[in-house]
């Protein structure tokens, strides 16, 4: 497979193009990009990358079924099989990079919209329904897959994955770890925190942040002033900002970023620029805030679409690997509703579970006192 | 030499210390415990024996302290961080609420979080605001945590080593105006459960109970009150949460009275909790209702006016006497 030679930054001018006219800030700083919108690829003079034909073809198997699943979770729960969901449409280039440049004994520490890095973790997807459903809080074992629990108080895990690395460093090993936040996060003060923390203890940490532009209706524009990835200047380490639309790019940039933390060169600030093409949850109603046109100009620069031009006038795929993809991903939306189907509640009793490792005197009591009730229920129904 | 007697504040010195030469995963955390040893001396020495990696000057972010132990212990080492003063916790609240106390919950028990947050808390000593809180109770409220205070030298060595081996997040309240009091401590000894109350003085007509620095008032009381031909018995409670009731029912059941002493105000505070659990187990043994000094509610008032707001030998000798007027 060959890259493309010097061929143009001419498609950064038109990614330009499309967002200048709304967004001030994006017609300044400067987007690493290998892939543009139209499916070219193009070089950067920081960032290379050199996939084979098998690699590129998995990118946008991992994309397209991470989307297939997004999707299906979404229709569940307007059935509802399921109480909430966050979709992660149109961010499946910037998870599915940063998750494919992770090695297994990397961290992760999620928001709860990381669908795609999850599937990059082999965490099966099905884990990340029973919280959505009701069922529990997340429950999946974070060890397992390395991929610690989905994070809903926005930018707390920011500051475990700076722990988490603290301790690695500590331990000698060369993991590296990664946090991914939101632009909205960005303004938290244990974002802030963790910046401090890992730059002062030169923690191996990546902080990979999805500006998809919203938090739920507040444009970025309303957290910051200038380029999220310029923050990191201040705190003494590098930001950089990809086009969290471009599969390349981001497996690039985050590749890059987590080899740094493995030298012992410290945190790098990551911000996928992209676009949050749905609802910020199924409870949102974007209509409120956000114009059409808006939208329509992201969904020209859709991250699935421009590798399956580049992967098809490339003749890197055939019609034979995009049926099968198809049918696999009809396999998997079955499994997936099959399984949020079966998924049983749980014993009435559970919720006494795990309040403590060590047990807890006044848990025993409620729990005891709760059975008796229960059970008072029982002799009255013989 | 098993036995020594130890201010308090170097009792906990010490328990550190054996918790890092025994565990090599305990790491000390905080605000100025390095060079300085802690501003009030608890990590003297530690850094300079054990160091900067196991003893961190932290950045001087709350937040930051306890999210970034959270991942330590999340990596497999059992973090004990020290929060400079109770009125500073604050910024963690979220992380230690949210957080640290919900994980393992949240993980169906597939991690644990042995961390530990000591906080020096409650007034006497002259300071200014937000140095002189007793915020347990905004902790013992929430599932998840656990929550001791020591009132003497041999406790705090004892209770620090328990809440360090446990496997789940202890909030360690230490009086701070009790850190230099002296008191023996046995390091060979075999140390009860960290969650059990232990009757500090027996008698027969009323129960005081009482945990960290208003221990030592409710014994000075109770010596007052023996002048005045009064039994008085004192249950140290040691820990909020659990609250070890049947220690405190036993001797309920034996006086018939109770009275509940902490600086923390008295409005929703652990007083309360005491006081609803004991009517409901020795509602027929009760003499009369349980009663509560602590503080009022207001904020915590300048140094010149603590010793008013702080409950004193006075005011708890007359909860006493209103007690057994009943």
């Amino acid at each position: 497979m060959t890259v493309e030679s010097t061929a143009a930054r001419k498609p950064r001018r038109s990614s330009k193009r499309v967002s200048a006219a709304k967004k001030p800030q994006s017609s300044e700083p400067q987007l690493v990009q290998l892939l543009t919108p139209e499916g070219v690829r193009v070089e950067h003079p920081d960032y290379e990358i050199d996939l084979s034909a098998d690699e590129l073809r998995g990118l946008y198997r991992d994309m397209v079924l991470t989307r297939r699943f997004d999707g299906e979770a979404t229709a569940l729960q307007r059935q509802g099989e399921l109480g909430l969901w966050a979709s992660l449409l149109g961010q499946e280039a910037a998870q599915i990079g940063s998750g494919r440049a992770l090695r297994d004994d990397d961290y992760v520490f999620p928001t709860y919209r990381e669908h795609g890095v999850a599937w990059c973790r082999g965490v099966d997807p099905t884990n990340l329904l029973g919280m959505f459903r009701g069922v529990n809080h997340g429950g999946w074992d974070p060890n397992t897959n390395n991929f610690h629990l989905y994070t809903i108080v926005i930018g707390s895990q920011t500051l475990h994955a700076t722990g988490y690395a603290m301790g690695v460093a500590k331990d000698g090993a060369d993991s590296a770890v990664i946090a991914y936040f939101g632009d909205g996060a960005s303004s938290q003060g244990d974002v802030a925190e963790s910046f401090t923390f890992s730059a002062v203890y030169n923690a191996p940490v990546v902080f990979f942040c999805q500006n998809n532009q919203w938090a739920i209706s507040e444009p970025t524009e309303r957290q910051t002033r200038v380029p999220l990835y310029q923050r990191a200047q201040g705190y003494g380490f590098p930001g950089v900002r990809v086009d969290g639309n471009d599969v390349l790019a981001c497996l690039a940039v985050t590749r890059s970023a987590l080899e740094r933390a493995r030298r012992g060169e410290g945190p790098t600030l990551v911000e996928a620029f992209t676009y949050r093409m749905g609802a910020h949850t199924t409870s949102d109603d974007p209509t409120r805030y956000r114009h059409d046109e808006d939208r329509a100009a992201w969904e020209a620069k859709d991250p699935i679409l421009r590798l399956r031009t580049y992967l098809e006038n490339e003749g890197l795929a055939d019609e034979a690997f995009f049926a099968s993809l198809e049918e696999e991903s009809d396999v998997l939306a079955k499994r997936v509703r099959e399984a949020v189907r079966a998924m049983p509640d749980p014993d009435d009793m559970a919720m006494f579970d795990h309040t403590y490792a060590d047990g807890h005197a006044l848990v025993d009591e409620e729990r005891a006192e709760f059975a008796a009730y229960q059970a008072s229920f029982a002799e009255e129904g013989k | 030499m098993a036995v020594q007697k130890l201010p308090l504040a170097k009792a906990l010195n010490e328990s550190l210390r054996k918790a890092l030469e025994t565990d090599p995963k305990v790491l000390i955390m905080g605000e100025d415990v390095g060079k300085l040893g802690g501003v009030f001396r608890i990590t003297d020495g530690l850094q300079k024996d054990f160091g900067e990696d196991r003893v961190i000057d932290t950045p001087l972010a709350e937040s930051g302290i306890v999210g970034t132990a959270i991942g330590l212990a999340l990596r497999g080492y059992r973090p004990v961080v020290e929060i400079q003063f109770d009125g500073f916790v604050f910024p963690a609240y979220d992380q230690i609420v949210t957080q640290l106390a919900k994980m393992h919950a949240r993980a169906l028990g597939k991690v644990k979080l042995p961390v530990v947050v000591r906080i020096p808390y409650g007034g006497g000593i002259g300071a200014v605001e937000h140095h002189s809180e007793s915020p347990e109770a905004l902790f013992a409220h929430v599932a998840g945590l656990k929550v001791v205070s020591p009132s003497n030298a041999s406790d705090a060595y004892w209770m620090l080593q328990q809440a360090i081996q446990s496997d789940d997040p202890v909030i360690f309240f230490e009086p701070k105006r009790r850190y230099w009091d002296k008191g023996e401590v046995d390091t060979e000894a075999i140390p009860g459960p960290l969650h059990s109350a232990r009757v500090a003085r027996e008698g027969s007509d009323l129960t005081l109970a009482a945990y960290g620095p208003m221990v030592k008032v409710c014994l000075e009381a109770a010596a007052a009150a023996q002048e005045e031909g009064k039994s008085l018995e004192v249950v140290d409670l040691r820990s909020m949460s659990p609250i070890d009731f049947d220690t405190v029912q036993a001797s309920v059941a034996r006086t018939g009275r109770l009275v509940v002493v902490h600086e923390a105000p008295v409005f929703y505070g652990s007083g309360a909790e005491i006081a609803a659990r004991i009517t409901e187990r020795c509602f027929y043994q009760l003499e009369a209702p349980v009663l509560r000094v602590g503080g009022y509610h207001a904020p915590y008032p300048p140094a010149r006016l603590e010793e008013e707001y702080l409950p004193g030998l006075d005011r708890v000798l007359d909860a006493v006497d209103r007690s057994l007027a009943y």
